[in-house]
């Protein structure tokens, strides 16, 4: 009788424990987000980019809880008007986030930069480009993509989607491994291979932005959409810097009303490599 | 047992004394680069990872090779190779410890390493990478260990042994399994995104792993009177062959697929490791001597390994097993993960040349590997001899 009860207890017991834990392992193994994520999804329900404002989330993209998806739009136009105007967005995103510049090129950290428009859009066709084109550079950054690979491929979830869809780091958790950077297919990350406030960064150490760390040496860095500024109401680095030209328009994709929405409404935009399903929520008007 | 490796002649103590000299000057590097960081190697932002992840990636191979024996012997029942298979298990944690160590001085912040286990990550390959590194070396240690305590006892190995020992054989599939989807599932890295790089792995791994066994045993032969026997030689040399046959098609058919879809992103790595790659004016082709090698190499072993006369002859048997085994690392112990990086993201090409301190770390891993597989064989070496005493 005991024996009977022993076992019933037992098998019991291991039922529970398979009970609540399958579904929480397969809901990861599955869909590779969060479960809080997963129902997110499947009560807000947010347009993708592009699509309408209530049609469901589109696959694979990872949809955070709160619905939104920070997003830019950057109109090359304006910066070829404006020429000068890029490199006025590059220094103040070096400004406000202490990032060194090492002569040597095999150092170099990066997160906001211009190169050759075939650079930045391999995929697109380049036979013969209007000469304005073939000569521009466009400013490249991270693409804070919905479906981030780079997120995917952290084994320490250092980097990740917060709750504003941006993919951001945290420099305290990441192991240096570069397993993101090699997950990346827009070459947006750089690694800190030796220490950023070396004086040959040409970091001026008494005239720090205080309102954003420096780094160390060993952990990935990338642009960030400016999360602390937008903690604080302000708008990304880059974007003031472009002041009212409009060359650069930010905001929430997920949000039929924003501003960055009726700018997409109303051009034709591109996005990098969009093949790769990675969603990128950085769009071009050329 | 360990008391056998505490006895050996003058050649033994001077080999490892040798290697010793090598983890010495390895581990002056390394603390070099653990003060600096990483800008000491000649990796850049477009080539992330170098030798130390490349020979990582072979090295899982080499320990997966070692399922080539065990599979036969505990499957098949092929008593041919039972007095080896103890050889295959110990090369496995000989190769996997390198592997360990290679990850530890490729990580920009080794001190956090267990920021794996502390935040475990489901969808990250590297997360499953340790899971079944760690799981295969465990078992290799268990299994080796205690079949080799049963052998010097002369009695049958416990029964629950061999549970871990069937557990074993599916796990050298998954540990170059799990190693090819660190590259195969990234989007965006041409080369990389084939379906056909597991099976390749495996395939060059099964071709490399035995290749290094029949090497070191025709040593063990000279200078400790070890013989594996003929018939189990031969056997693992058809083993290599077929796998080295098998892995110079998977290569063959990514050049086909490359150059007949004439799709830019197929050929551009290809081209650029065995041909060079023409960008703004400025041939790359760096890789491209390594990678010929590779081609000549394979070929030379190859060739050694098959025809019965050299094939019988053990000097030419070592050359042959030898030149396999180089050859199988310059294709992915070098090309595969370096070549992958180019052309970058942004379609430009960064060469990658590695620093005189990242290459001595390189080779004190190596180093370490070795000591750690000497001691090892030594071992199974002096129990075999007693036994038989």
């Amino acid at each position: 009788m005991d024996k009977k009860r022993r076992e019933f207890l037992k098998i019991a017991g291991i039922s529970t424990l398979a009970g609540l834990g399958a579904p929480a392992v397969v809901d990861r193994l599955v869909s590779g987000v969060s479960p809080l994520a997963a129902r997110a999804a499947v009560e807000v329900q947010p347009g993708g980019h592009g699509a309408e404002s209530q049609a469901p989330a589109e696959h694979g993209a990872e949809v955070v809880p709160t619905g939104k998806q920070y997003g830019m739009v950057i109109d090359v136009r304006k910066f070829i008007a404006q020429p000068g105007l890029a490199d006025e967005c590059i220094k103040a995103c070096n400004v406000s986030h202490n990032i060194p510049q090492f002569p040597d090129p095999k150092d170099e950290i990066k997160w906001i930069w211009l190169t050759g428009h075939e650079n930045a859009f391999p995929d697109n066709s380049q036979y013969h480009l209007s000469e304005t084109m073939e000569n521009n550079q466009v400013l490249v950054l991270c693409n804070h993509c919905a479906n981030p690979p780079c997120v995917r491929a952290c084994p320490t979830k250092a980097t990740f989607k917060d709750k504003n869809g941006i993919v951001a780091m945290d420099y305290h958790r990441c192991i240096g491994c570069r397993f993101c950077m090699a997950a990346c297919p827009y070459g947006s990350r750089s690694f800190n291979w030796r220490d950023p406030r070396d004086p040959q960064g040409g970091l001026d150490m008494n005239n720090l932005n205080r309102l954003f760390p420096t780094r160390m040496r060993g952990v990935v860095e990338k642009c960030n959409f400016c999360v602390e500024r937008l903690g604080r109401g302000e708008e990304p680095a880059c974007v003031a810097a472009t002041g009212g030209s409009k060359a650069m328009v930010f905001g929430d994709l997920n949000d039929p009303d924003s501003e960055i929405r009726q700018v997409l409404k109303q051009n034709y935009t591109v996005q990098r490599k969009p093949s790769l399903g990675t969603k990128p929520s950085v769009f071009y008007i050329i | 047992m360990f008391e056998k490796a505490l006895k050996g002649n003058n050649n033994y103590w001077m080999w490892l004394g040798f290697l010793g000299t090598f983890m010495a000057i390895g581990a002056i590097c390394y603390i070099r680069q653990f003060n600096y960081g990483l800008g000491l190697t000649g990796m850049s932002r477009d080539v992330s990872w170098g030798l130390y992840i490349s020979n990582f990636t072979f090295l899982v191979g080499v320990a997966a090779g070692g399922v080539m024996l065990v599979l036969p012997y505990y499957v098949h029942n092929y008593k041919v190779f039972g007095r080896i298979t103890i050889l295959g298990e110990f090369l496995a944690i000989a190769a996997l410890t390198m592997c360990l160590m290679f990850i530890i001085a490729d990580l920009g912040q080794p001190i956090r390493a267990l920021n794996v286990l502390l935040h475990p990550t489901p969808n990250s390959m590297l997360f499953w990478d340790m899971i079944v590194l760690n799981g295969y070396l465990f078992l290799n240690i268990i299994c080796g260990w205690v079949i080799l305590t049963a052998e010097r006892k002369q009695v049958k190995p416990p029964k629950w042994v061999y549970i871990f020992v069937y557990i074993s054989i599916p796990f050298a599939i998954s540990i170059h399994t799990v190693t090819a989807m660190l590259y195969c599932g990234l989007p965006g890295r041409h080369f990389w995104l084939s379906a056909i790089i597991a099976p390749r792995f495996l395939a060059s791994a099964f071709a490399a792993g035995p290749a290094l066994i029949v090497f070191v045993s025709l040593i063990l032969k000279r200078v400790a009177h070890f013989d594996a026997g003929r018939e189990a030689t031969n056997k693992m040399v058809t083993i290599i062959l077929y796998a080295a046959l098998i892995n110079a098609f998977f290569v063959m058919l990514e050049f086909f697929v490359g150059y007949y879809s004439q799709i830019p992103g197929h050929m551009h790595t290809l081209q650029y490791l065995f041909f060079g790659l023409e960008h703004h004016g400025h041939v790359y082709n760096n890789l491209v001597p390594f990678m010929w090698g590779f081609v000549v190499l394979t070929l030379t072993g190859f060739t050694l390994l098959a025809i019965p006369y050299t094939r019988r002859n053990d000097f030419w048997l070592a050359i042959g097993s030898a030149a396999l085994f180089i050859g199988l690392w310059l294709d992915k112990g070098i090309g595969f993960v370096l070549g992958g990086f180019v052309p970058s993201p942004l379609e430009e090409i960064t060469e990658y040349y590695p620093t005189f301190n990242e290459i001595m770390i390189t080779i004190a891993v190596w180093c370490t590997g070795f000591f750690i597989l000497t001691v090892l064989y030594k071992i199974a070496v002096g129990v075999e001899h007693e036994v038989e005493a």
